[in-house]
């Protein structure tokens, strides 16, 4: 009973042979950015006293966990086979309307963002879903959409509003639970909630479905359309969650915010093993691509004769060397 | 459990399970079906036969919810139905098995199995579970594949098998299987056509279209004839003779077709001078092993053997698409570089590559682009293309070939199957090739066209061309070549004269040293012709 | 002269791209057609008019004048661009490349204008060619390749230029500011590159492989045609391009700012060619379209600001232009299927 028709004998050895390069090959393709990670963690706790100090590391993770929220967003996106170039204008909205919001108090303060946040998500899958327009170009729209808005609610950008001295909405990014900030316990939830809703539940399962093969979802009568929307959603829901956090954190709604985050965002998936193409992926990937974003910048401020422009250089270089790495291994994992 | 069960009601075996009732659907003013009466039983295996243009898949989209008749209606177990999407259809109990696999590769085959249904715990996927069951259906099957396994590891037969795995856990009344074997292995076949038998004796209904007439007196109950949109005849497969089935899908008189034989392709040809085509110890990694081939110029040279014997790998390797590890390939005594596929193009090798879709068209460009897509540089002077000579070029070839399109400049897309092969066919003669390799030349493509292509390789070889022509058909490969070379596992079996061959000694050499195997290829009783 | 698409055909072979009549096609798919072909031109035409009566002072030279040198860059860029989307990728490194490009002209111009700006090309020539080798030669999709280096290269081009650097060499003032004849050097060259770049992809053997990559990559692969070369020749032209616009716009401005220069171009020049018609999925190359196309979303900003609306309503109408423009693209893809 066996569907297989080569002769086990004179196959098995090098398809064998061949099955274990191509799990190397995917291994490294879904774990290169962590050991990347854990080499210049490694490298930068030997070669910087300060590196490794609680302070710094902490700061490190709240810096990340801004990025974070954006990032797993996008990291669903993606996996559905599209792109989300709107989050870093929807995160500056969220700040900027955050901040507005805690004049009139802290639950206004997370309402309002989310609400307007998602409507913006809620067109954009619409117009992606119902109506069939390419993502790229609808979340362009929507990236100029939501950063007009902006301007609009802050004078043409003159206007920063404070968020009030004593609101209780300044403990969401700068308060602490036994030492852990809050935006680090944040993201930790929240990644763990997306890793989950992934891997077991028939939302995470049409996501995977539609990146890898939509045609085959639609056949399979998975509800493909409601599904891409929900990405939308979560995914402007997200960003201007990480824009309240900001908001909490700086004590402000910074209006400059944002710009070019959609690519450091779109830069810590790809980092993070998630293929463009969609349909693979790991959200924790994803977290650890933010991470080493985040080092390297944090590297780089610590040798104090380099230019902060390098940070860009580095991560740049990185990025392209990942995902040429990843190129090849791909080749080597399909031949 | 799942809520398949109870939508619709039993259905006695050999009563009508799906039927349509008169039904039409046209396209912008054109008619694709007119007034289509089809009955499909339950326990029974019904296949669905046209020319391409007949209007099968277009009853099939009706019948699985892609299409909405404009009239007629369609009952599904005597009630009448309006599917207005797949999911529709499917929910029903009507389930599709397509040509390429619809499923999700990057996900297990449990995954796939049950995707959208999945067994949970606490609102979420229980994934033990979920592969339990998967288990038990495969060995229900007879199936042996790892259910945790990716699905895109998976060989496309196996791919195949999970799709049908598919069906069976819905609990499909209906199961429309469009073309599933025409990528499979002759044992994929077989079990495939082990568990399409086993569904029919638990009372499910199924539709099986093929382009491989063989099977269909192999595994069919009921035949039903499409042509022009219409319904043209319903009877129990093992009345109708292959020759019967033929002349009522063309609309021809059964003698016309006895007296044409069953290919176009005339008599053998002759072989003169110096080869055309040497190839020696053609290696490439994992699937051919030191292959030699010879074609002398005016000669078809065929190339056979099952699905993986390397039969498209030999020709893509002397094209230069596949890289050799080593082996020699000259063409009219020159070496050709091989791994480059401009070396071999410019050596005077040329490629009708086996994927229309994929490796051929450009859909978006003009016919007129597509023919001149080869030979551009050739048509140009300092990078500066010249229109009056590619004007002259396709005019030529539009008229040789009589393609069939509104202009050249209509969209390749827009044209059918066998006007776009003939495109492809002008595209590489336009190189002035010495050596034409032809993969499945006539694959997929309605019988008039077949019927042109098959007269066109017989007329270009007459012209002195070299030709390799592979073929999954036994009577093209034996009319049509003057010598059978049969791959095997990537060495070459045997070569055969094809001069006194039949196709039934052209299937023994095929099965080579599996005759021994119960199981092994395509079996005999439908070579009628 | 209707726009042409390098899947166009040979002229005189039917009534040329465009005009009523000539296909035979049903009435409603012809129509949309036609709007998808003609409606940026339409458009362009109609908020022209619609400026000419009711903005004062519209019609003076001196702000058609200040129009077209405003929106010359960004034709530039757009055209290389549109060249990238053609093959079915896209250059988001364009902006960071005109920085880069910008802020090698001061540390240069030493060696004279001349001097100065062939470095800066150079600078664009090798960003577009480690773009075209990663995605024509290693195959890294091109959005994260260009990605990548929109990043690293706006980083160097920091490195090099630090701050704000003013340019006070004659030649250079003279190349942003001057004029033959009343057109300023700046919208003359565009309008050199636009018919270079127009005849190139109607005529030319690699305007048509071009097409043909996009079209169908694997197809064009086993057609024997050079698909690398095409690819990264396209990817440097689309650094030189970039590059120019960048050196022409420090040049007019007098100043090199390689933070801010260039910022968000890669977007503005591809909504130019999107909404010009080009599909995003390759295969067709639309010229006249593209400059079209800049020249709608400069005349839309323009109009705003004539009328005192502010940037932020201006981004928000520029939101919506984008979308139904592409959903007019997208009405004939429907046509077209069923």
């Amino acid at each position: 009973m066996s569907t297989t028709t080569a002769d086990p004998a004179t196959s098995n050895a090098p398809e064998a042979a061949l099955a274990n390069r191509a799990r190397f090959a995917s291994l490294v393709q879904r774990q290169g950015a962590l050991a990347i990670f854990v080499v210049v963690v490694a490298v930068a706790s030997v070669s910087f006293d300060t590196f490794a100090s609680r302070g710094n590391l902490t700061g490190i993770a709240v810096q990340a966990s801004f990025l974070a929220m954006l990032a797993l967003g996008m990291t669903f996106v993606i996996m559905t086979g599209g792109i989300d170039l709107s989050v870093g204008s929807v995160f500056a909205l969220g700040g900027v309307l955050a901040a507005w919001g805690s004049q009139h108090g802290t639950l206004v303060a997370f309402v309002l963002p989310l609400a307007v946040c998602g409507a913006i998500g809620l067109v954009q899958g619409l117009v992606i879903a119902r109506g069939g327009l390419p993502p790229f170009i609808v979340t362009l729209a929507g990236l100029l959409f939501a950063r007009g808005l902006l301007l609009l609610l802050s004078d043409e950008g003159a206007t920063t509003y404070k968020v009030p001295r004593g609101s209780s909405f300044r403990e969401l990014a700068q308060g602490e639970l036994l030492g852990v900030p809050y935006p680090v316990i944040l993201v930790v939830v929240f990644f763990a909630i997306g890793a989950l809703v992934l891997h077991r539940t028939s939302y995470g399962a049409s996501v995977l479905a539609i990146g890898g093969q939509e045609d085959a979802a639609d056949l399979m009568g998975l509800p493909v359309q409601r599904t891409k929307v929900l990405t939308y959603v979560a995914s402007a829901l997200l960003a201007g969650f990480g824009g309240v956090m900001i908001a909490s954190y700086t004590s402000s709604g910074v209006t400059i915010l944002g710009v070019g985050t959609e690519l450091e965002a779109i830069a810590a998936v790809v980092l993070g093993g998630t293929l463009l193409t969609g349909g693979a992926g790991t959200v924790l990937g994803t977290l650890v691509g933010v991470l080493l974003l985040q080092v390297i910048k944090n590297v780089i401020n610590q040798v104090g004769s380099l230019d902060s422009d390098w940070q860009s250089v580095v991560s740049g270089t990185i990025l392209l060397l990942v995902v040429t790495l990843q190129r090849f291994l791909t080749r080597v994992e399909r031949r | 459990m799942t809520p398949q069960h109870t939508t619709a009601a039993a259905v006695a075996v050999g009563d009508p399970v799906l039927q349509t009732v008169g039904v039409t659907k046209s396209f912008s003013g054109v008619r694709a079906l007119e007034g289509v009466d089809f009955e499909l039983r339950a326990g029974e295996i019904h296949t669905l036969v046209g020319e391409n243009g007949a209007g099968k898949s277009t009853l099939i989209k009706v019948l699985t919810g892609v299409y909405t008749p404009d009239g007629g209606e369609v009952r599904y177990a005597g009630e009448t139905v309006h599917f207005r999407r797949p999911a529709d259809a499917q929910h029903a109990g009507i389930s599709t098995i397509y040509q390429e696999v619809n499923l999700v590769p990057l996900l297990s085959v449990a995954r796939n199995i049950f995707l959208g249904r999945e067994p949970r715990r606490f609102g979420l996927i229980d994934v033990g579970a979920m592969n339990k069951r998967a288990r038990e259906l495969m060995a229900e099957l007879g199936i042996d594949i790892d259910v945790t396994a990716e699905l895109g590891r998976l060989g496309l037969g196996s791919q195949q098998m999970v799709a049908l795995a598919r069906a069976m856990s819905v609990d499909s009344r209906v199961v429309i299987m469009d073309e599933p074997t025409s990528s499979l292995e002759s044992a994929e076949v077989e079990t495939l056509f082990r568990v399409a038998r086993g569904l029919r004796d638990r009372g499910v209904g199924l539709v099986f279209v093929s382009h491989r007439l063989d099977e269909l007196w192999e595994l069919c109950d009921r035949v039903t004839i499409l042509r022009d949109g219409q319904w043209v005849h319903t009877g129990p497969m093992a009345q109708t003779t292959r020759l019967e089935l033929v002349s009522k899908m063309l609309g021809r008189d059964v003698d016309e077709v006895r007296a044409g034989g069953a290919t176009e392709f005339g008599a053998s040809h002759r072989q003169s001078g110096e080869p055309a085509l040497v190839v020696s110890g053609l290696d490439v990694a994992n699937r051919l092993h030191g292959v030699d081939l010879t074609v002398h110029p005016g000669e078809v040279v065929g190339l056979a053997g099952l699905l993986g014997s390397g039969r498209s790998e030999t020709v893509k390797a002397v094209y230069g698409a596949l890289k050799a590890r080593s082996g020699e390939v000259s063409v009219a005594g020159r070496k050709v570089r091989t791994g480059s596929v401009r070396g071999a193009l410019a050596s005077g090798v040329a490629l009708l590559s086996e994927d229309r879709k994929a490796e051929g068209i450009v859909p978006d460009l003009s016919v007129r682009d597509n023919i001149a897509l080869a030979v551009l540089p050739r048509m140009s002077r300092a990078g500066v293309v010249s229109e009056a000579r590619i004007d002259a070029l396709v005019d030529t070839f539009m008229k040789r070939l009589r393609i069939k399109a509104s202009s050249p400049d209509q969209k390749v897309r827009e044209l059918s199957g066998g006007n776009q092969q003939k495109v492809l066919i002008a595209r590489w003669l336009a190189t002035e090739p010495t050596v034409f390799l032809l993969d499945e030349p006539t694959r997929g493509i309605d019988v008039g066209a077949k019927a042109e292509v098959q007269a066109l390789i017989d007329e270009l070889a007459e012209q002195g061309l070299a030709v390799v022509l592979i073929s999954s058909e036994m009577d093209e490969l034996v009319e049509g070549a003057d010598r059978i070379v049969v791959l095997h596992d990537g060495h070459v079996q045997a070569e055969l004269d094809s001069t006194d061959l039949s196709s039934s000694e052209l299937l023994a050499a095929l099965a080579g040293d599996r005759a021994a195997d119960p199981q092994a290829p395509i079996e005999t009783e439908g070579q009628h012709a | 002269m209707s726009d042409s698409t390098a899947t166009a055909t040979a002229p005189g072979s039917t009534g040329s791209t465009g005009g009523p009549g000539g296909s035979g096609r049903s009435g409603t798919r012809f129509d949309v057609d036609w709007v998808r072909r003609n409606g940026v031109f339409v458009a362009l035409g109609v908020l022209l008019l619609a400026n000419v009566f009711l903005t004062d002072n519209f019609v003076s030279t001196g702000t058609l004048r200040l129009q077209l040198v405003q929106v010359a860059p960004v034709v530039i860029v757009a055209l290389g661009m549109a060249l990238v989307i053609g093959t079915e990728g896209i250059d988001l490194s364009v902006g960071a490349v005109m920085a880069l490009a910008a802020a090698l002209i001061p540390l240069y111009v030493g060696y004279g204008s001349v001097g100065a700006i062939v470095v800066g090309l150079v600078g664009g020539v090798v960003v577009g060619l480690l773009a075209g080798v990663l995605v024509g030669v290693v195959g890294v999709q091109p959005i994260v390749a260009t990605l990548g280096l929109m990043v690293a290269v706006r980083g160097v081009a920091n490195l090099f230029g630090g701050e704000i650097k003013s340019i006070r060499e004659p030649g250079l003032v003279s190349l942003g500011t001057g004029d033959v004849a009343g057109v300023p050097y700046v919208v003359l060259i565009a309008a050199v590159v636009s018919l270079v770049v127009w005849l190139v992809v109607r005529r030319s053997t690699y305007g048509r492989q071009l097409v043909a990559i996009g079209g169908n990559k694997l197809a064009a692969q086993l057609a024997g045609l050079p698909v690398r070369r095409v690819l990264v020749t396209t990817y440097v032209v689309s650094g030189l391009l970039a590059a120019m616009a960048g050196i022409l716009l420090a040049a007019r401005s007098q100043a090199s700012d390689p933070t801010k220069l260039g910022q968000l171009m890669e977007l503005s020049a591809i909504t130019a060619v999107v909404i010009g018609g080009t599909p995003l999925s390759g295969g067709q190359v639309r010229i006249l379209g593209t400059i079209a196309g800049a020249l709608l979303m400069q005349l839309i900003t323009a109009t705003l600001i004539f009328h005192d609306i502010p940037d932020s309503t201006a981004q928000i109408v520029q939101a919506v232009i984008v979308i139904a423009a592409v959903y007019v693209q997208l009405g004939r893809g429907k046509a077209r299927r069923s």
